[in-house]
This record gives structure tokens, sequence and C-alpha cells, in this order.
């Protein structure tokens, strides 16, 4: 089962790569990671979705905690929690699927952010459920290029007691 | 003077700065090896008064000089080698302390800031390469931050599970100009080692322990590193309860005390290991259950409720699934536990525990049996005479890693925590005779002994010329059986007899002492070692004894890897028990 676990750190330099060699040293999976500065810019969030039994993802969690850089870890319940993924994905269009494209687009809220005689750009943001559906359908359409974010997310504020923290 | 030309003359050098540093923390010894990058760094030592420092032969070396320094002082020790191969010589003795938990330094050269990258001449990314071998590790980007990160590296490397720190130096660090200016506060926000342990766990343990029908302490390195072996002596004599140890947790119970059970494992003793499988509480301290420990992890005190008290939190319920995990420093848990148990006044139950000890006394009667007979010296009679003759000199020994290090364990009976000093978590040859250097240096007045194997003492052999450089009285028993023994004794129990590559040879240690200018001695009979091992002593310089042995005795009692503690195979003819 996958997990998302949210780290807070200082924001210094290697703190990244002591993040995921420890994974890989540890033979821990790693599905995605996200890093990026938060409001402060002495910290940093990182998020990540890893997978394993709950023995497995306690020693991911203590492990985290005992780097130096280290804050403070979350495991973040999925009920708990708002979880976002962006992608841009580059869709061919040609005169018979450009309506077709424009539709989905549509009904997953996702914007074209670029055109041109072959292809549309789609940018779409989305929990992990919808994003899998969109790129499906996209996928009969012909993908040309795709990139994901990697999954970001928030505990809800009303909820931060429900948050198993280390 | 104008004032800044006054300020001018008071600026040092980075490595003037780091000197003092140094000496901010405490340091007075060093281990370590010049090089290119580090070069200003000795020219700052040449006219050093407040350092002493220590040429080793190899990086290596230095680094586990540190660390038997570290362990028989509790002082942290620090190493310091050049940029490259010098640091990365050095990675196996921090990944060696990081393994065993002592508080180690280890400075590396770098290149300059502005060459890292370019491949330039000895450059290796050594903060990416320890990153996985070091507690945490350092890049010095600015020479304003030095006397930060120096001062973190101490205070990481000494508190918490302790363990080794690397700083890297870049060159031009080194020779920038700055002033020294103190760090008063260290500021971690996220690191916040827990040393007390929760009361509401720790009543709950001492119930359970005082309740329990047939409880077993196991004492492990982590009682060495917090100095709790008084409590934990006193709290296994107040609640009746025998005490095993791990090899890091030697002595932390005396060897000779009533409940003393010895070492458990894969070479521990036939009774420690049937009275940790037929456990109902088993109070672990300190240890973080490695496999040689465990033995097959599903049967391991199956029937047991689980204690565990580390300060790691880490190691708890990694392995072995606990019950009560206790998270904090062994003193202070145990201290906490024996307060309570005397204001509270619980109750022991003597009649259950009575037939437990009986239980014990007759697994104790099946002991392991006599040694192979042959013409040649037996091993085992080498190191039972060396501790008759030295045990009222209660000597630091150090070991390889081998068949001489099990045997030793075995037989050597630890009355005091920090007096073994061997290469635990990752069992490295070679680790001995340097450790043994650093050990004596920090404990001068005290007799230390290597017990090496004939396969381990090659691999840093090197260092009996340091020895001799500064006259450090190590003496090294070198028990030579002309085979890597204990893989030998895998080949032949599991692989068919097929030594295959195990047969190894040998200089004429004797000669290889003299040509050093050390002391030389063969022994070949048993009644000659006493006279020998006196004669090493009186000497007080580096000495070499070649202990020429039986080279097919095996290490008994022997649990396979992967099988239960209670497995045990107690001689050649594969009994098993």
């Amino acid at each position: 089962m996958n997990h998302t676990i949210s780290v807070l750190v200082r924001n210094e330099a290697g703190v990244l790569s002591r993040i995921s060699s420890l994974f890989s040293g540890r033979g821990y999976n790693i599905e995605s990671l996200t890093v990026a500065p938060t409001i402060e810019n002495e910290f940093s969030r990182v998020t990540i979705v890893t997978s394993g039994d709950d023995k497995v993802i306690e020693q991911i969690m203590k492990q985290l905690n005992r780097l130096i850089p280290t804050i403070k870890v979350m495991a973040l319940q999925p009920q708990d929690s708002i979880e976002r993924e962006l992608i841009l994905c580059k869709v061919c269009a040609k005169d018979e699927t450009r309506s077709e494209i424009l539709r989905i687009a549509e009904i997953f809220n996702a914007k074209i952010i670029d055109v041109t005689h072959k292809t549309y750009t789609l940018q779409a943001i989305g929990d992990n459920r919808q994003i899998r559906s969109l790129i499906e359908l996209l996928r009969q359409l012909g993908i040309r290029e795709l990139v994901r974010s990697g999954k970001v997310a928030i505990s809800r504020e009303n909820s931060f007691n429900h948050i198993k923290s280390l | 003077m104008t004032q800044q030309t006054e300020e001018k003359v008071n600026l040092m050098t980075g490595a003037q700065i780091f000197l003092e540093c140094l000496k901010d923390a405490g340091v007075d010894e060093i281990f370590g090896y010049p090089g290119g990058k580090i070069i200003s760094i000795y020219e700052a030592l040449y006219n050093c008064d407040f350092i002493k420092h220590y040429l080793v032969r190899h990086e290596q070396a230095a680094v586990h000089a540190a660390e038997g320094y570290a362990r028989v002082t509790g002082k942290p020790g620090v190493a310091l080698v050049t940029s490259g191969p010098g640091a990365c010589n050095a990675i196996t003795g921090i990944a060696n302390a990081y393994y065993d938990g002592y508080p180690i330094v280890v400075f590396t050269g770098q290149v300059d800031l502005n060459q890292i990258g370019n491949d330039a001449f000895q450059e290796a990314d050594i903060v990416g390469i320890t990153r996985s071998c070091c507690k945490h590790n350092y890049l010095v980007s600015d020479l304003r931050d030095l006397p930060r990160i120096v001062k973190e590296a101490f205070h990481i490397a000494t508190t918490g599970k302790p363990g080794p720190v690397v700083v890297d130096l870049p060159g031009n660090i080194l020779t920038e100009k700055g002033k020294y200016v103190p760090v008063e506060k260290i500021k971690l926000p996220g690191y916040n080692p827990t040393y007390n342990g929760h009361p509401r766990q720790i009543s709950k343990a001492l119930q359970m322990l005082c309740n329990a029908e047939r409880p077993v302490i196991l004492s492990g390195g982590g009682v060495v590193m917090s100095g709790a072996h008084k409590e934990i002596t006193e709290l296994a004599n107040t609640l009746g309860i025998p005490v095993t140890n791990t090899l890091m947790g030697m002595g932390t119970y005396p060897a000779d005390g009533e409940m003393s059970l010895g070492m458990l494992g894969m070479h521990g003793n036939y009774w420690a290991n049937h009275a940790v499988s037929n456990c109902d509480v088993l109070f672990a301290v300190g240890t973080r259950f490695n496999d040689r420990i465990t033995g097959c992890l599903k049967r391991f005190a199956k029937d047991a409720q689980i204690i565990h008290v580390d300060i790691d939190p880490c190691s708890i319920s990694k392995n072995v699934s606990v019950d009560i995990p206790i998270v904090g420093d062994a003193k202070n848990v145990l201290d906490a536990m024996l307060k309570e148990f005397y204001e509270k006044e619980y109750e022991i139950n003597s009649d259950v525990k009575h037939a437990w000890f009986a239980q014990i006394q007759e697994w104790k009667q099946k002991r392991a049996l006599p040694a192979v007979s042959s013409e040649k010296l037996n091993p085992l009679t080498v190191i039972k005479e060396i501790y008759n003759c030295t045990k009222d000199l209660d000597p630091i020994i150090a070991t390889e890693v081998g068949q001489h290090q099990m045997w030793t364990a075995q037989l050597y009976k630890f009355n005091h925590p920090r007096q073994l000093v061997t290469s635990g978590g990752l069992g490295t040859m070679g680790f001995g005779f340097p450790a043994a250097m650093g050990a004596s240096i920090g404990l001068k007045d005290k007799v230390v002994i290597n017990i090496a194997g004939d396969g381990s003492i090659q691999m840093n052999i090197q260092e009996l010329a340091t020895c001799v450089q500064y006259n450090i009285p190590v003496i090294v028993a070198i028990i030579n059986n002309g085979y890597l023994g204990m893989v030998r004794q895998w080949q032949e129990k599991l692989f068919n007899k097929h030594y295959s590559e195990t047969k190894i040879t040998s200089p004429d240690y004797v000669k290889v002492a003299e040509a050093y200018g050390a002391l030389g001695f063969r022994v070949e009979k048993a009644e000659d070692i006493a006279p020998t091992m006196k004669k090493a002593i009186e000497a007080k310089r580096p000495v070499f004894i070649d202990f020429i042995v039986e080279p097919f005795e095996m290490v008994y009692p022997w649990v396979l890897a992967g099988k239960p503690l209670h497995n045990v195979l107690l001689s050649n003819d594969g009994i098993e028990c």
C-alpha cells in the first residue's frame, strides 16, 4: 500500500541526497518525491510517496527522523489530508480529435496551455485517481510527452491531531 | 599602529582557527597523516603546543586509533587525513565506528572550493561517499562556518547514540585568513535525543520484570556508552535476574558476578542461549538485536515479552518486535527503575526464580566439550593463560576479527566495561592493532594487549612503526594457525572441507618485530606462555608474540547462521542440542 510521508527539513546543501540515499541504502521504495522551500526559506518540505507494510513505514519514519537536518516527520493519512499532483501532457491533435481533447480537458478541469499544428499541451491538477484516469483517456488519443510533478500533500487543518507524527 | 593594521595582525589562517576549535572542544591528542590539501594544518601544528599529533602509517589506522582512544576513555577520538586517497582510506574506520556507535570526529582534506567537481588531483566526494556510514557529515564552504561546524560535529558525535562525524575541509578555507569567533550555543532544531524514558513505560517494565518467572537481562554496547554498568549490575542483583551480554556489552556485568551468563549469540554460551530461548521476559538494554545475537529471528525468545531500552528509536522494533519500548539513555532509565523499585516496594517472587536458576545451572553443566588435543599448542590454552597472567593488571584487551576474537570473548573474563576493544558490527579485520594503539595513548598507564590472528595482523601490521616511533607499549599476541581460521571453520562444516584460499602464510613475526625496532618472541609450548607474557609486560615496549598453535581448532559453541539460538553445536562431532 502507498503511504505519503511529509518531512520538514533544514534547507541546506545535500539534504535531498541524504534522504534519497537513505531510501536506496536501506532498500526502501520511492514512488515519488517532491521538494521545495516552505514559506520560510530556511526550511524545505519533502513529500515522499513510498510503499511497505506498517513495520517498514515505521522504520522509514524513524530513520528519516534520525537525519540531523530533519525537523519533523509526518505520515499523512488520506482521509485527513489533501493530495495533488500536476501533470503537463502533450497530446497529438488531429482535426478529428481536437474537440475530443477539449471535451476531456473540460471534464477534468485541465487547461490547454499550448497549441501547435500537431499538438495540444494540457496542464492538469488532481489527486492520484483523477490524474490516472485523465492519462488513460489521453493515451488513447496519443500522448507525445508527459511530465508529472509527483505528489504534494498537506494535512487538513482541523484534523491535525489525527496525524501520526514522530 | 592604526586600528586597521592591528586587526590584520590578529587575523589567523583557517588552519590556525581549526586548531583553536579543537582546543575549545577539549582535544589534545589526534591521529593523522599529512598530505597536500591539509598541509596548512600541519604548518599550524608545527608550533602548536596544545595538540599532540600521532603520525600513523595508514589513514585507516588513524581512524581505528581514534576509535580505540574513544572506546577506552569515553572521550571523542579525532583523526585528520588528507583529501582523495587519504579520505578514502579512512572510510573503513568511519564505518566501523558507525556500526559500533563510538564517538569520533574525522577531518578530511578537500580540494579548493573552486576545484570541487572538476576531478582535481586527489579529489573525492567524501561527503557523498561517507553519507551512509557516518552519523552526520559536513563540507565547510565558508571559513566563518568553521567554528560552528566543528562545535556541532563534536556535539553530534558524542550525544544521543554516539557515532562518527566527518568534516571535509577544502584547502582554500584552511589558507584563508579570518578571525576566530568561538561559538557559544549550538542550534540544531531537528536534533533532540531523548534521554529520559517514559515514566509509565518504566513502571510497566518494572512490574513485568518483578512478575516474571524466567527473566533474562540482555546488556549491550549502549550500557557501556551511557556508563550504566553499575545500574545494570544493581538491578540484576536486586531483582535476581541473570544477565547475558552482547559482544559490545562485554564487562557491563562482571563476568565472575553471581548473575552472569556471559555472552549470547552465534558463539555465545550454551546456557545463555538456552536461557534466552526459554525466558518469559527479556529485558534488552542498549542493543540493536544484530543477527549474530538473535540467530533465526522468528524463533528468537519466542515465548518472551520483550522490553527494549535504547536511545535510538530506530533500533526499537527494527529486527525484533518489542512489547514495551523505552526510548532513553540506559543509565537514566535504569536509575528511574531502581528508584521506583525501592520507593514503591515491588514484590519479587523468589520461589519461581529459584526454579529458573536451577534450570540454568542444569544447562551450565553441559559445557563445550574439551578442545582438540594435539601436539601443537592449543589456542584456547593460550588465551586462558594470557588471562591468568594479566587478570590482576586489569588490562585493556583489543582483538582483531575471527576465531581468536571469539575465543577471547569466551575465555577472557571481563569484569569492567571498556575493557574489551573489538570490532562488532562491521567485523573489521585489521581493527585491533591500531585501536589498541589508540587505547594505549588514551590510557597511558594501562597494559594493552591486542589478541590477533595471523590473517588480521597482516592487515595493519605497518602500525608497528607508529608504536615504535612513539614507544606505545602495545603487546600483540598473534594466534598463528596458518589459516583464516573463521572462514576455514565455515568451509570445514558447510563446504565439505574445501579450504578455498584460506590457507595463509605469514612472515617471521619475530624478525618483523625486530626489523621495526620492536621486541619479538615465539611461543610453541604451553609452559612458555606465562614467562613470555611476563617479559612482554615488563618490557614496556611494543612487542609481537607469535603463538604457533594447532591449526584446526574450532570455535564452539556455534549456532549456524540463520538457526535458532538453542540449536547449539558443541563439538566437531556435530552434536546439536
